[in-house]
């Protein structure tokens, strides 16, 4: 047997020995093993501001840690920084490339980050008189599908060209690059703990890494098309994922498997975003058909939706006191909801 | 480059390929793996723990609401 028949049945044995390892671990699923819980209660949240002034589809929002401001980011080529208390722009800031597909605040608030089909991460200092760029990171060879800032000298980033990386903002370059996708990287999240992050991509598998050692730790298979948003359950312990397959997924990480899926045999448009509520029991998850569904995250139910957009729900977001949710859409609107 | 030197570097860069996804799979196959029981009763409890503190889940009184639009009283 030549090495290349020899290396492929190792690989199919490994599998079998992870599916029989996720089997023997199965003796339940969340939906059964919260039965008994009592159902979420009914969530119906009203429209408090509706954030206008983007003029073209908006692709992303994050919120500031101050959960008052927000950055949002739009193909009429600008971010615009929003204090969400007021409806009030603080700052609009001009994009060299209006081809953006996501923005990102640091922690500090000092900065903001785009990017999209540039391929590039620019990162904007929002402290000066006049909003500067501070660097243009530009090593992927493909786009830039997410950004999120680890802290004023580190980003992290997802792109097209199936790696994400970790970068030195100060000098430009990636300190680590993350190989194991075999497809577009479309999404990352940061462990609460900051020591890991979560990526999913165009394979339709989410892979957990470790920040500083570089290694893919754990792949999560299920979703049946791409993996379009992710996001840590508040705990570290799980991982929420939605898809073009039109269902979200939570995968435990330390039973090594998928938990629950959340779907309705009428839904058939795919996932866009998703952000969780801060005790994690309620999933926010924005779809192609226009509308933003709410979840019980352990019994695996629609409890709500979120109905007012005229086109796409393109991302959606949970401020960190978890006081409202945040939908941007292609109908160029931000609405703020609790 | 001649044909066979370059079906020589493809094969040999499938072969190193594979040995990576080899590796991968190694790395994944042996971490330890906890019951689906003992994972949804932690994710239960967290939920449970939290959820006075979850504004979106508990509602929040229209006085402490930042968001909401403060409309001006009008004496009638």
């Amino acid at each position: 047997m030549g090495e290349m028949d020899q290396m492929k049945k190792e690989a199919e044995g490994l599998k079998s020995q992870i599916e029989a390892a996720r089997k023997a671990a199965a003796d339940t699923t969340l939906a059964d093993a919260a039965s008994g819980v009592a159902p979420a209660p009914r969530v119906q949240l009203k429209t408090r501001k509706t954030l206008k002034g983007h003029l073209a589809k908006i692709y992303a929002m994050h919120w500031a840690t101050d959960c008052r401001l927000m950055v949002s980011a739009s193909q009429d080529g600008k971010l615009i920084i929003w204090d969400a208390f007021s409806g009030n722009k603080i700052n609009a800031v001009p994009l060299k490339s209006s081809w953006v597909m996501t923005c990102a605040y640091a922690p500090s608030g000092n900065l903001v980050a785009s990017g999209g089909l540039d391929n590039m991460c620019t990162v904007y200092n929002l402290k000066t008189p006049v909003v500067k760029t501070v660097k243009e990171l530009d090593a992927h060879t493909g786009y830039l599908s997410c950004a999120r800032f680890l802290s004023d000298t580190e980003i992290l980033t997802a792109s097209g060209d199936t790696t994400c990386a970790l970068w030195d903002i100060e000098t430009g370059k990636q300190k680590t690059v993350f190989l194991n996708h075999v497809g577009d990287c479309m999404c990352l999240a940061l462990s609460p703990d900051m020591n890991m992050f979560i990526s999913g991509a165009c394979d339709s598998l989410a892979k957990l890494w470790d920040i500083r050692d570089g290694t893919c730790k754990q792949t999560f298979q299920g979703h049946t098309s791409d993996i379009n948003a992710i996001s840590f359950f508040p705990s570290g312990n799980a991982v929420v994922t939605g898809s073009d397959d039109c269902t979200c997924k939570m995968y435990d990480l330390r039973s090594d498997q998928e938990v629950i899926s959340y779907q309705d045999a009428q839904l058939n448009s795919g996932v866009t975003s998703l952000a969780l509520s801060v005790s994690g029991r309620l999933i926010f998850a924005g779809y192609d058909d226009f509308n933003c569904n709410i979840w019980d995250s352990l019994k695996g139910e629609k409890v709500g939706v979120l109905s007012g957009h005229d086109n796409r729900v393109s991302c959606t977001g949970v401020p960190q006191d978890g006081m409202c949710v945040c939908t941007g859409s292609w109908d160029s609107f931000l609405k703020i909801w609790n | 480059m001649d044909q066979t030197m370059s079906s020589k570097l493809q094969s040999s860069n499938n072969i190193a390929q594979a040995r990576r996804t080899v590796q991968q799979l190694k790395l994944e196959a042996n971490i330890e793996r906890i019951k689906v029981s003992k994972a949804s009763a932690d994710l239960m409890n967290y939920c449970g723990e939290h959820a006075k503190y979850d504004p979106l889940l508990m509602g929040i009184p229209a006085s402490e609401n930042p968001f909401k639009d403060k409309k001006p009283c009008t004496i009638l």
